[in-house]
């Protein structure tokens, strides 16, 4: 191969490399990426039944509730405007309380949130990124989740 | 005075690297002999950042709170270690550290590189002094790390407690030296573009910082993920975290800049190629300080929101990468291509490692930073996780892996043994893992099951180089080649073992009961509450047996009062064949404790391949520097500049 025709296919396979890339890469965000809602956005129907999503809001007052295995809870969120219920499996975060913020990351199945993961406000000054304007308290400081 | 005399040299520091800069100008516009002082200049800028950054020690190490940095990130109640760590442990004092490492880069380069042409030096120096100023400026416009506190308070606010880490405290540093190493490879380039210089002289002298920081990198890495497994109490070892993705993405493109460098080293090809892998790399170097340092993303480490820092290192990032794809382009084309090769040959089998490689840096890529540009364009927030990441990257990495046992058994130029008669082990062994995990494990996942077969093939194809011929006579890099690539093996072992054979039990238990997980009873003995020098904690005490005798194991949940904040200790117990991690949550009101168990077969191969790799790039670095120190003679700027 001559090296200017060399250098062609050199150029010609990166771009190729590159269209890869990105083809794969949309292919793969739009069936994977995982929307954020808020409980009045589940009320009005945006999650798709069992697509990935994250799920913010506070957690209602008096909806705790365990489970008899001691390790499922459930509860429910609320932006003020809707309630969601979500379940769980795990240890939650030691500030995750009622009245607090917290984030659910999972899937809506048949009317609830199932969870596989809580972020909740790990100290005092720290608040789930997208709680911001949920919560007048979250004042810029050390973040840290969970 | 301390923090003054820190602030006074890094000032006088700048300054020096201006006058640097200037000095590249006025040498390439005019002669050479304009920038005699130029080596002196980058070694006292190192010397003054450094003493810089000892000062900013000393302060921290003094609990010193009239500096407004050690009152917001230390106490005087912390050991002494981490109020020392503490100092890079926030926004100011880890900036004061990456441009402390940068300009000592630059006064090792500028002390001891003589492997490239004068004016490519002269042009790689001021690069790496207009790197730095941008780093001054932002040190001493936007954080600057000595700013005063009047009057002094009495003591400090302390420092994140899951901060307050061993592990933690020595990672930044890992990796920033691997972020600046990339710098110098970076600044060699465009000072070869600059001057028109791209040769197998200039590969040699970047290489040794290419591999350099590439071993950092593949250790802070392997460090972080071994951190996250047990600090964060989960269970997993990599969470595709925009911050771990911010170092995963220079490590990709440093791995593909190392395999063209020896192209370019050994044949004098893929000049324009290997340039643009030397921007890049530094490019995602960039990246990955700015998505952590600008608070940008809100994740495990990302622990500063401040809109004027980010828009600073936007900023930077913009001017630095912006400029040398200028530069490339401009002067990109002009390059001649060296020595041309056969579609089957050594040069060829590392051009597709280095395409592989740089799909799936593009997929981390869009995948790490997708969620910022949507929200910034439509404000709808979304996340991307392991899911994107394992189904688009996971496939392609395991193709990569099989050509890692193919790639070095080529030769250069042009192949012409038929080399699939060599691969005729390996292959029986990939195919017999294939077999036996379908046989002995049916249930296991596609992506674990492949894992497997692909580890057995490359761990056989990775000593193929050293066989068929006397090992110890074998070059030092051919050895740390082949320790390397044994690596990818073994870490790929533990990946699919840990997603294939891992058993999970998370239930309560009452003082007393016993639980089991995989082959493990557990029996929580008692919880009893303890204390530590700025914490207190409770502690279960986990009674473990296997048939032969029990071990205790003992996790906590601790405490932390400055600031107030909680986290789980996981106990883990490290066997032959896997780990038994253990975390405990909450009481329940009837008096039962959460528990969390996890028995890991081998998982812990996934950090000794980690390492492998680690240790296989020192053997190669060694290989190359090893004979630069035997020819050591007067070092050349010494004899002409004395």
């Amino acid at each position: 191969m001559k090296p200017k025709n060399q250098r062609l296919v050199l150029v010609s396979a990166a771009l190729v490399a590159v269209l890869v890339a990105v083809l794969l890469a949309m292919w793969g965000l739009r069936s994977q990426a995982s929307f954020f809602y808020t409980p009045a956005d589940i009320a009005a129907g945006k999650a798709a039944e069992g697509a990935g999503a994250r799920l913010g809001g506070m957690v209602e007052k008096g909806s705790i509730r365990r489970d008899a295995d001691g390790v499922t809870i459930r509860f429910v969120l609320t932006d003020g405007k809707a309630q969601t219920p979500v379940i769980f499996r795990g240890i939650v975060p030691d500030l995750f309380r009622e009245g607090s913020g917290a984030v659910a990351e999972g899937r809506m199945q048949g009317g609830t949130f199932v969870a596989d993961t809580i972020l909740a406000k790990h100290d005092e000054r720290y608040m789930p990124p997208e709680l911001g304007n949920l919560a007048a308290e979250h004042k810029a400081g050390k973040t840290l989740e969970q | 005075m301390i923090a003054e005399t820190g602030l006074a040299a890094l000032w006088l520091a700048a300054g020096l690297a201006a006058y640097q800069f200037l000095l590249m100008i006025l040498a390439l516009r005019s002669s050479i002999e304009v920038a005699r002082p130029m080596r002196a200049v980058a070694a006292v800028q190192g010397a003054l950042t450094l003493l810089a950054f000892a000062m900013l020690l000393l302060v921290f190490a003094r609990s010193d709170m009239s500096v407004a940095l050690v009152f917001e990130n230390s106490n005087s109640a912390k050991p002494f270690i981490y109020k020392v760590a503490g100092a890079w442990g926030n926004h100011e004092g880890s900036m004061l550290m990456w441009v402390t490492i940068l300009a000592i880069a630059g006064a090792f380069v500028a002390l001891f590189s003589r492997r490239t042409g004068e004016r490519t030096l002269i042009a790689a120096l001021g690069s790496q002094a207009v790197l730095a100023l941008g780093f001054y400026a932002f040190l001493l416009i936007a954080s600057n790390p000595f700013a005063r506190l009047f009057p002094a308070p009495p003591d400090g606010q302390g420092l994140n407690p899951l901060l307050q880490d061993p592990g933690l405290a020595f990672h930044p540093p890992t990796l920033y030296l691997g972020y600046v190493g990339l710098s110098v490879a970076f600044s060699f380039a465009v000072g070869a573009l600059l001057t028109d210089e791209v040769d197998a002289r200039l590969a040699r002298a970047m290489r040794p910082w290419v591999l350099g920081a590439w071993i950092l990198l593949t250790l802070g890495i392997t460090a972080g993920s071994y951190w996250a497994y047990y600090e964060l109490g989960w269970g997993g070892y990599w969470f595709w975290d925009p911050v771990e993705n911010a170092s995963l993405m220079p490590w990709l493109a440093a791995t593909a800049l190392l395999h063209s460098i020896n192209v370019l080293a050994a044949r004098g090809a893929l000049k324009a190629w290997t340039m643009m892998l030397a921007v890049i790399a530094f490019s995602m170097s960039m990246v990955g300080t700015f998505l952590v340092r600008s608070g940008i993303l809100t994740s495990v480490h990302a622990f500063a929101i401040d809109p004027e820092r980010g828009t600073f290192l936007l900023a930077l990032l913009a001017i630095y990468v912006g400029a040398a794809f200028i530069l490339f382009a401009w002067r990109g084309a002009t390059l001649k291509e060296g020595a041309p090769f056969k579609l089957v040959s050594r040069e060829s089998g590392l051009v597709v490692n280095n395409l592989l490689l740089s799909v799936i840096l593009g997929i981390v890529f869009v995948g790490t930073l997708y969620p910022l540009f949507v929200e910034a364009l439509s404000g709808e927030k979304l996340s991307v996780g392991a899911p994107y990441f394992n189904a688009v990257a996971g496939p392609l990495a395991l193709v990569l892996a099989i050509l890692v046992g193919i790639g070095p058994l080529l030769s250069w130029r042009r192949e012409r043994r038929p080399i699939l008669g060599r691969l005729k082990v390996p292959a029986l062994l990939g195919a017999s893992g294939l077999a036996i995990t379908i046989i002995l494990a049916p249930r296991i996942g596609i992506l674990p099951r492949l894992g497997f077969a692909v580890a057995a093939f490359l761990a056989a194809a990775s000593i193929l180089p050293l066989v068929g011929r006397n090992p110890l006579r074998a070059p030092l890099a051919t050895w740390g080649m082949v320790v390397a690539h044994f690596g990818v093996a073994v870490a790929l072992t533990g990946m699919a073992a840990n997603a294939a054979f891992s058993s999970e039990r998370l239930a309560i238990a009452k003082p007393g009961e016993t639980l089991s997980v995989g082959p493990w009873l557990v029996r929580l003995d008692g919880v009893t509450p303890t204390a530590g020098k700025n914490w207190t904690a409770i502690e279960g005490e986990l009674r473990a047996s296997r048939g032969e005798g029990a071990i205790t194991l003992t996790p906590e949940t601790r405490y932390y009062s400055d600031p107030p904040t909680s986290t789980n200790e996981s106990a883990i117990r490290t066997f032959w064949n896997g780990q038994l991690y253990t975390v405990i949550g909450k009481q329940d009101p009837a008096g039962a404790w959460q528990l969390r168990l996890w028995w890991k077969p081998f998982v812990t191969l996934i950090w000794a391949g980690g390492a492998l790799i680690a240790i296989g790039g020192a053997l190669a670095l060694l290989g190359r520097l090893l004979p630069y120190f035997r020819r050591r003679r007067e070092p050349e700027w010494r004899r002409r500049y004395a």
